[in-house]
């Protein structure tokens, strides 16, 4: 970090670049924090729920009179008592013609279709005397066969999960003759991938606490979206929109897994109206494993058709896409964000996309960290790394044969998306050099020649996505059932500070922090003057919230729009109280001059004036404050290149990363303290897809990673420090020029760490691990190839793999929710998490 | 029920609890210390470390009756005189939070860190604060955070040291 600090530096202007330090951070390294299980009210009860302990059954007998009469108890209810209220949870993305969006009860009425479902629960005075009274409800299940493998469930006789069938919807694009591409290609990539099922694990665990004044609702939730979640608690529980208040306070994490409207959430409400007092609920982590929706879980084929010298002619994907039990807030949409993705960075003719969802008895999947992106990013990362083996070429020279140019932007992809700026040769010579590539690459031959049993490997991902999400009408083309706006109100106070109200609902992102640094530019007050207001619906009345690294690329950009209405406001003042025209005045540092003369006023002066309202222009309001919404015409393209340098101790599977790489392309950039935290903490998530989590099912469908034992969310031990850096090719298509930076690193980093991990076990001729790459995985991966392909100190030592079978390709394999795979996770989960 | 003592950030509490009751319930839902936040309630995300009496301790899983006659820390209670812990700094400054979810537990495992080690290596801290997990940062700013803390808070105990030798005049 070579910034100075600026804690206590005077403000100038160009706060914008500059690496403030957070605003939020004082209350959160104080504990003066205001997270939602903090939150107590006057005669609040707290909300316990008995949740199924089967993946598939009828509920035939429900009994909760034992229950009621524990001490403590207010109330015990089942499903069946709120069956007339409580609608269905909504799926906000119909994505196709044929999508079968089933009937979600957020309490189990008749049947249960997933571990973890909720069926009763129990109101009572606090939380241990809650959680003792579930002990004490009866109910009887009949058991139905679960639905846990997607193959499975898609083929005929299958048991159903909904009475329509297995299959939740079909989705299909295509562009350019993919018959011509692959007609005679002479070479040809087939492989299926296989995206674990993932638990996004915000350390904050969900949250909600409902109230009523006996008219109007107020609920207080730890939800990245205050304003959908209103809007589609009104349409679901019939309390009207306008009585309805919603308030996410301190919010300790997301990651898209609260992008979401709860059966908790539902419930607190119509809890609230039956029992007329305040209610509470809040997680376990055990709770929230279960009932948390997960993320990824896609089974992906793809092909890819490119010519002798390594141009690539087209590119074809068909996924299947866990749905789980039910279609939540966006769950079908995922794989579509994906859809236009699989391209990457590359040039090519033709493009053909299928999709079919898939209804499973697990947990639903929903967005989470990339959503759709990091899974069509893996996939064309990790084949273009095949190809690169296949063709014998350096795979950085192959990306550079395919790669758009930077001289050819704005660029028109055979997705039809236009990727506006990006310089890719910029950021992947710069990754290179900090890698040390060539060093490397002679070491890596050096080991290979001495057959070293810890075998280095070179990963390489170049990676561009999609987001700050917006389009409105390309959203509405996808259906989509919101639009991509973002609002922003600045609001000049009658001593000169500022409010700034946004409606994107931040937690962790340092909204408060970026939208000062903007405005202090914008107006020419000092940083110190500016507070953000946010996540409360009655104080931002209008908003779109935080998903989709949209916040800056959108609502910052709506903050900036609001500030200029300002400023035209106060320059029509400024003219008329120093008696010129407005064309006359310019605007410099916070004041309004007469150009040509020294007379001028501040914007501190202007809003005192509006404030006394004694000498405005005929007709004028007396206010400077306004309003504004953004939505852009195009999304946000960051791009980057991450290398990953792994070594890979054939005896034992044992992987350790050396060097991390990542230079990110991220636009302009407002802070850059805030840009570095993103991408750290996005390469981080990415690398636990890589190589520590998955959300394991047994054959039963019972969740078996259900705490952080067995869930391994990396440690800092697990993790290597990482080199960043960054090249900045302005976005166009927003005045700040700036890009998404939330995602970006999760994106990237997956496939650039299992790229590293197939490159130290080529000799072996290896050409996938399943992820995650544990150490299990890569030493049955080692012992299981063909010795003849490399007959290498490790193979001579360990002959398991002598015995039978085709060399190991692990993810090609498709056991995926098989007992195997299941039971060595157990093992490696148990084993790793017992030493933490 | 079992009435205990129990100090917390300077305040003595005398609290009728339940045998059953956790430490960081005790703190959060009867004595509106809700600085310290619950993660995990298996001890392995660390978001709930306080010190007990001196040593940093994950008040998920210690009951208040085990803490009766102890003296609790929490981070609510480290700034002196209204100005922050070094550590708290540390963070800030190095933007070594986020959400800020996992900070609390951070700060303390990290204070306890350094008495054993007040100048640990990165490797030091990486494996020192194996039992506090963070989803947002990628731990290396973390890292430098405790680095750098550790680093002023020894500058300060010097200062007070030599300042302790300078003879009376």
């Amino acid at each position: 970090m070579t910034e100075q600090l600026v804690e206590n530096a005077p403000s100038a202007a160009h706060e914008v670049g500059k690496a403030r330090r957070r605003k939020e951070d004082a209350r959160l390294v104080t504990g003066r924090t205001t997270w939602t299980d903090n939150i107590q009210l006057p005669g609040m009860m707290y909300v316990a729920f008995l949740r199924s302990p089967m993946a598939h059954a009828r509920i035939t007998r429900v009994d909760t009179s034992a229950a009621s009469g524990r001490p403590g108890v207010v109330a015990v209810y089942s499903g069946r008592d709120f069956a007339d209220e409580q609608g269905s949870l909504p799926c906000a993305w119909p994505v196709s013609e044929d999508v079968v969006i089933p009937d979600h009860p957020p309490m189990a009425v008749d049947e249960v279709r997933y571990v973890g479902e909720a069926v009763a629960c129990v109101v009572a005075t606090d939380r241990y005397r809650a959680a003792d009274a579930l002990e004490a409800i009866e109910i009887d299940y009949e058991p139905l066969d679960p639905v846990l493998d997607m193959t499975e469930a898609l083929a005929e006789g299958s048991t159903k999960v909904h009475d329509a069938g297995n299959q939740a919807f079909t989705w299909k694009f295509a562009g350019g003759d993919i018959e011509e591409a692959f007609r005679d290609a002479p070479v040809v990539i087939e492989r299926t991938y296989v995206q674990q099922r993932l638990i996004p694990s915000a350390m904050e665990p969900r949250a909600v606490v409902a109230t009523t004044d006996g008219d109007a609702f107020t609920l207080y939730s730890a939800t990245q979206i205050p304003h959908i979640l209103r809007v589609m608690l009104a349409l679901t529980t019939g309390i009207p929109e306008h009585k309805l208040r919603v308030i996410a306070p301190d919010v300790g994490g997301g990651f898209g897994s609260k992008l979401q409207v709860t059966a908790e959430e539902v419930l607190a409400l119509l809890l609230t109206r039956r029992l007329g007092r305040p209610v509470k609920w809040t997680e376990s982590r055990s709770e929230g494993n279960l009932t948390v929706h997960h993320g990824r879980d896609q089974l992906q084929r793809i092909s890819v058709a490119a010519d002798r010298d390594g141009r690539v002619r087209g590119v074809k994907v068909d996924l299947l896409a866990d749905m789980g039990a039910y279609l939540m807030l966006v769950t079908p949409g995922v794989p579509l964000l994906g859809a236009f993705m699989y391209n990457g960075i590359y040039k090519m003719d033709a493009y053909d996309f299928s999709c079919t969802g898939v209804f499973t008895t697990k947990m639903p999947t929903d967005a989470y960290r990339g959503a759709g992106r990091p899974e069509a990013t893996f996939a064309i990362e990790r084949a273009m790394d095949e190809l690169a083996h296949e063709l014998g070429m350096d795979p950085v020279e192959l990306r550079r044969r395919n790669w758009i140019t930077h001289e050819e932007f704005p660029y028109t992809t055979i997705c039809g998306l236009t990727y506006d700026s990006g310089n890719y040769e910029a950021a992947t010579e710069r990754a290179l050099a900090l890698l040390g590539y060539d060093k490397l690459r002679a070491e890596q031959a050096d080991r290979r020649d001495r057959r070293d049993p810890v075998q280095l490997g070179i990963g390489v991902s170049t990676f561009t996505e999609m987001c700050g999400l917006a389009p409105s009408r390309v959203l509405g083309s996808l259906s989509y059932g919101a639009g991509g706006w973002e609002h922003a109100s600045v609001r000049m106070l009658p001593t000169g500070k500022v409010e700034v109200v946004t409606g994107s609902s931040p937690h962790g992102q340092g909204h408060e922090t970026a939208w000062s640094q903007i405005v202090a530019d914008a107006l020419g007050v000092p940083f110190e003057d500016v507070s953000v207001l946010h996540g409360d619906t009655s104080v931002s009345h209008k908003g779109m919230d935080t998903y989709g690294s949209r916040s800056l690329a959108v609502g910052g950009v709506a903050v900036l729009a609001a500030c200029e209405k300002v400023k035209d406001r106060a320059k029509e003042l400024a003219a008329h109280l120093l008696e010129a025209s407005a064309d006359d005045i310019e605007f410099a540092d916070g004041t309004f001059k007469v150009r040509g003369t020294g007379a001028g006023r501040t914007i501190q002066e202007l809003a005192l004036a509006t404030f006394a309202a004694h000498d405005l222009p005929d007709g004028f309001e007396p206010a400077l404050d306004a309003d504004a919404t953004f939505d852009p015409d195009n999304f946000s393209f960051p791009h980057g290149t991450h290398l990953c340098a792994i070594e890979v101790d054939t005896e034992t599977g044992a992987s350790k990363i050396r060097t991390y790489v990542a230079v990110d392309d991220v636009g302009s950039v407002v802070n850059p303290l805030i840009v570095e935290g993103q991408v750290h903490g996005g390469i981080a998530q990415g690398i636990a897809q890589a190589l520590f989590e998955e959300a394991v099912y047994d054959t039963e469908g019972n969740l078996l990673t259900t705490t952080m034992a067995d869930y391994l969310i990396p440690s800092a031990a697990d993790l290597p420090d990482f080199v960043t850096d960054r090249t900045e090719t302005p976005a166009t298509t927003n005045p700040l020029g700036v890009k998404g930076v939330g995602e970006a690193g999760t994106i990237a980093s997956t496939p650039a760490v299992v790229n590293a991990i197939v490159d130290a076990l080529r000799p072996y001729g290896v050409n996938d691990v399943r992820m995650p790459c544990t150490p299990e995985r890569i030493w049955r991966t080692v012992t299981e190839a063909d010795p003849a392909i490399w007959a290498g100190p490790t193979a001579a030592g360990n002959n398991i793999g002598d015995s039978a079978g085709p060399p190991a390709t692990g993810g090609d394999t498709t056991d995926w929710a098989g007992p195997t795979v299941a039971g060595d996770d157990i093992t490696g989960s148990a084993a790793e998490g017992g030493a933490r | 029920m079992p009435r205990i003592t129990v100090n917390v950030d300077g305040i003595a509490y005398e609290e009728e609890v339940e045998p059953r009751l956790l430490l960081v319930h005790l703190l959060r839902d009867r004595l509106g210390k809700t600085g310290t936040p619950i993660g995990c309630d298996t001890g392995n995300c660390g978001a709930c470390t306080v010190m007990l009496d001196g040593q940093s301790a994950k008040s998920c899983s210690v009951l208040a009756v085990q803490a009766d006659g102890s003296d609790v820390v929490t981070v609510e209670g480290l700034a002196r005189g209204g100005e922050w812990h070094p550590m708290q700094r540390a963070f800030h400054e190095e933007h070594a939070l986020q959400c800020g979810y996992c900070t609390p537990g951070m700060i303390m495992a990290a204070i306890d860190l350094l008495r054993d080690d007040p100048d640990p290596s990165e490797e030091a801290v990486r494996e020192g604060l194996e039992g506090n997990l963070c989803r947002c940062t990628g731990y290396c700013n973390i890292v430098r955070a405790v680095r750098r803390g550790a680093a002023e808070m020894s500058r300060r105990s010097a200062s007070e040291s030599s300042a302790q030798e300078v003879p009376a005049p």
